[in-house]
């Protein structure tokens, strides 16, 4: 009886199906898991943007595309952001180009000695890193009778000017036709109507390529959060210009926009002890530049490049 | 698997959702402030045209000096006090004396004055009758404020190029629609008895790659 009493219980009972992973199975899931993974990793540097930006840094669009209250809203962020990272009170503007100008540099290389004053002005107004002694111009000292820059040195000191050189300020010259606009992949950098060529620091991406495009040198790249001590920040600021730019962006020189396009000169013109440099408005017809282009034996750095650059060196 | 795919499903509903929701957020926002944007600019443009109605409002200053020179005595009284006097104090009651034409040959007072201007003497520029003016070529008399006037005797070419702003330091506004400007006087620069602009020395460099200490050195070597 047991055993015919067993026989249907064992007929009745079927064995337990496994569920075994089949090796199909198994290698999907070993791949989603990859999958999963490679995702995370790729999403990781958002989480640590995530955690240095606010949103509203993050979701800001291209500075040409921000309405006028938007702009405001960034500006307060920005000034919000210097006061709680630096200490500082600042008024950030928003210049735009004052309809009708454009504006040209010039530099007298029969006076100018090469003393720096300009260096150390632009260093002081736009901001830069102390420790780096950042500064968007560089004078490069050159043997008489040679404009090739390669012949020159930026590492002179003690007493200027010495007897067989002569000075060469190099610093953007705002080029009409500008090979770092050109090689930007995320338009992060442009010309505006008065002829300065600027850079949207909140939209730039770091990769430098406007820096290698420059054939003057005339960009900075912020390899570390610039450092500057609380009472020497210039409170004097625009967006385009010398507010306190964040690590990881190209700078430049802006002919100091936050000064020019409210009708002042430039900090590395009032600087220059010697009085070699010219700054002025090329459209009008009475300026000192175009009195000086008129008259004076002008040269452009690097003609037969054409970038056409509008920034004149002359002598007398 | 199912559990999976459902999920993934899920995130991408979720992200579509949420893709949806910023960009019409967004172009709500927009809309007005495309309307909003003309504003301002026309805003701007009618301030422009007014100020463009009246230009050069503002003037161009030409520092002067505040007068004629004082010297400043050497000793003090007893009461510890420096005092200076005017040219004239000594030069009125001392006749002229033409045969000074460099610092050399004085005996008494101005004695080791640096003195590299040229072929000029003394009374080139001096005026002999009034030791607190200057005279000019043709024996017109000019006060000291208005040196560059006696400069200009000779660089003529200096004088233009200062007028148009290429020689000379300048401070202020480029634009004199919207502020003053201010340039230096001639002797801001040089100093009228060794004109030449003096040396400078060096003291701020920026310290980028490109001035990496080590490499200028295999510069100079080569």
């Amino acid at each position: 009886m047991t055993t015919i009493n067993e026989r249907p219980e064992a007929g009745n009972r079927e064995l337990p199906i496994v569920e075994n992973f089949s090796r199909r199975a198994a290698v999907k899931g070993g791949f989603a898991t990859l999958g999963a993974a490679a995702f995370v990793a790729a999403i990781s540097p958002l989480r640590h943007a995530a955690q240095n930006t606010s949103a509203a840094e993050f979701l800001q669009k291209h500075y040409t595309e921000l309405s006028d209250e938007q702009k405001a809203d960034v500006i307060a962020r920005l000034e919000a952001e210097t006061k709680k990272n630096y200490g500082a009170e600042v008024t950030i503007g928003d210049d735009r180009p004052i309809p009708g100008t454009k504006f040209v540099y010039a530099i007298n290389l029969s006076v100018c000695n090469g003393n720096g004053k300009c260096v150390e002005a632009c260093h002081k107004e736009n901001n830069h890193d102390r420790a780096t002694h950042q500064s968007y111009i560089r004078i490069v000292e050159m043997p008489k009778g040679t404009l090739d820059m390669e012949q020159g040195s930026t590492t002179y000191t003690g007493v200027v000017p010495k007897d067989d050189k002569f000075y060469l300020p190099v610093q953007c010259q705002q080029c009409d036709e500008p090979p770092c606009v050109d090689v930007c992949p995320v338009k992060a950098t442009w010309k505006e109507e008065d002829g300065i060529v600027v850079v949207d620091y909140n939209w730039c991406i770091g990769c430098r390529y406007c820096e290698a495009a420059c054939p003057y040198h005339a960009r900075r790249f912020n390899w570390k959060k610039p450092e500057v001590p609380a009472d020497q920040v210039n409170p004097d600021q625009s967006y385009l210009s010398n507010r306190i730019r964040p690590v990881g962006v190209v700078e430049k020189c802006t002919y100091c926009l936050h000064r020019t396009r409210r009708g002042r000169l430039p900090a590395c013109l009032e600087a220059c002890p010697t009085g070699a440099r010219v700054f002025g408005n090329i459209l009008d017809e009475d300026s000192n530049i175009r009195w000086i282009l008129d008259n004076k034996r002008v040269y452009i750095l690097k003609e037969e490049l054409g970038t056409k650059p509008a920034f004149f060196y002359y002598f007398d | 698997m199912v559990r999976l795919a459902n999920l993934l499903f899920a995130g991408v509903v979720c992200a579509v959702i949420s893709m949806v929701i910023v960009t019409v957020t967004t172009s709500d926002r927009r809309a007005p402030s495309h309307s909003e944007r003309a504003h301002p600019h026309s805003g701007l443009a009618s301030a422009t045209t007014g100020v463009l109605a009246n230009p050069a409002t503002f003037p161009i200053v030409i520092r002067k000096p505040a007068g004629p020179p004082q010297i400043k005595l050497a000793g003090t009284d007893p009461q510890g006090r420096s005092a200076s006097v005017a040219c004239a104090t000594c030069h009125s009651v001392r006749p002229p004396n033409f045969d000074n034409q460099t610092a050399q040959s004085l005996d008494e007072f101005h004695q080791g004055l640096q003195f590299n201007h040229g072929q000029l003497s003394c009374y080139s520029c001096h005026n002999p009758e009034n030791a607190d003016e200057l005279r000019l070529a043709d024996g017109t008399a000019v006060e000291y404020a208005d040196v560059m006037t006696l400069c200009t005797q000779c660089h003529s070419k200096q004088a233009e190029s200062f007028a148009h702003g290429a020689h000379g330091g300048m401070n202020g506004f480029w634009d004199l629609s919207r502020g003053p400007q201010t340039k230096n006087n001639c002797i801001d620069c040089h100093d009228p008895h060794a004109p030449n602009y003096p040396k400078m020395i060096v003291d701020f460099k920026p310290r980028d790659r490109f001035l990496d200490l080590q490499r200028a050195e295999h510069d100079n070597h080569k």
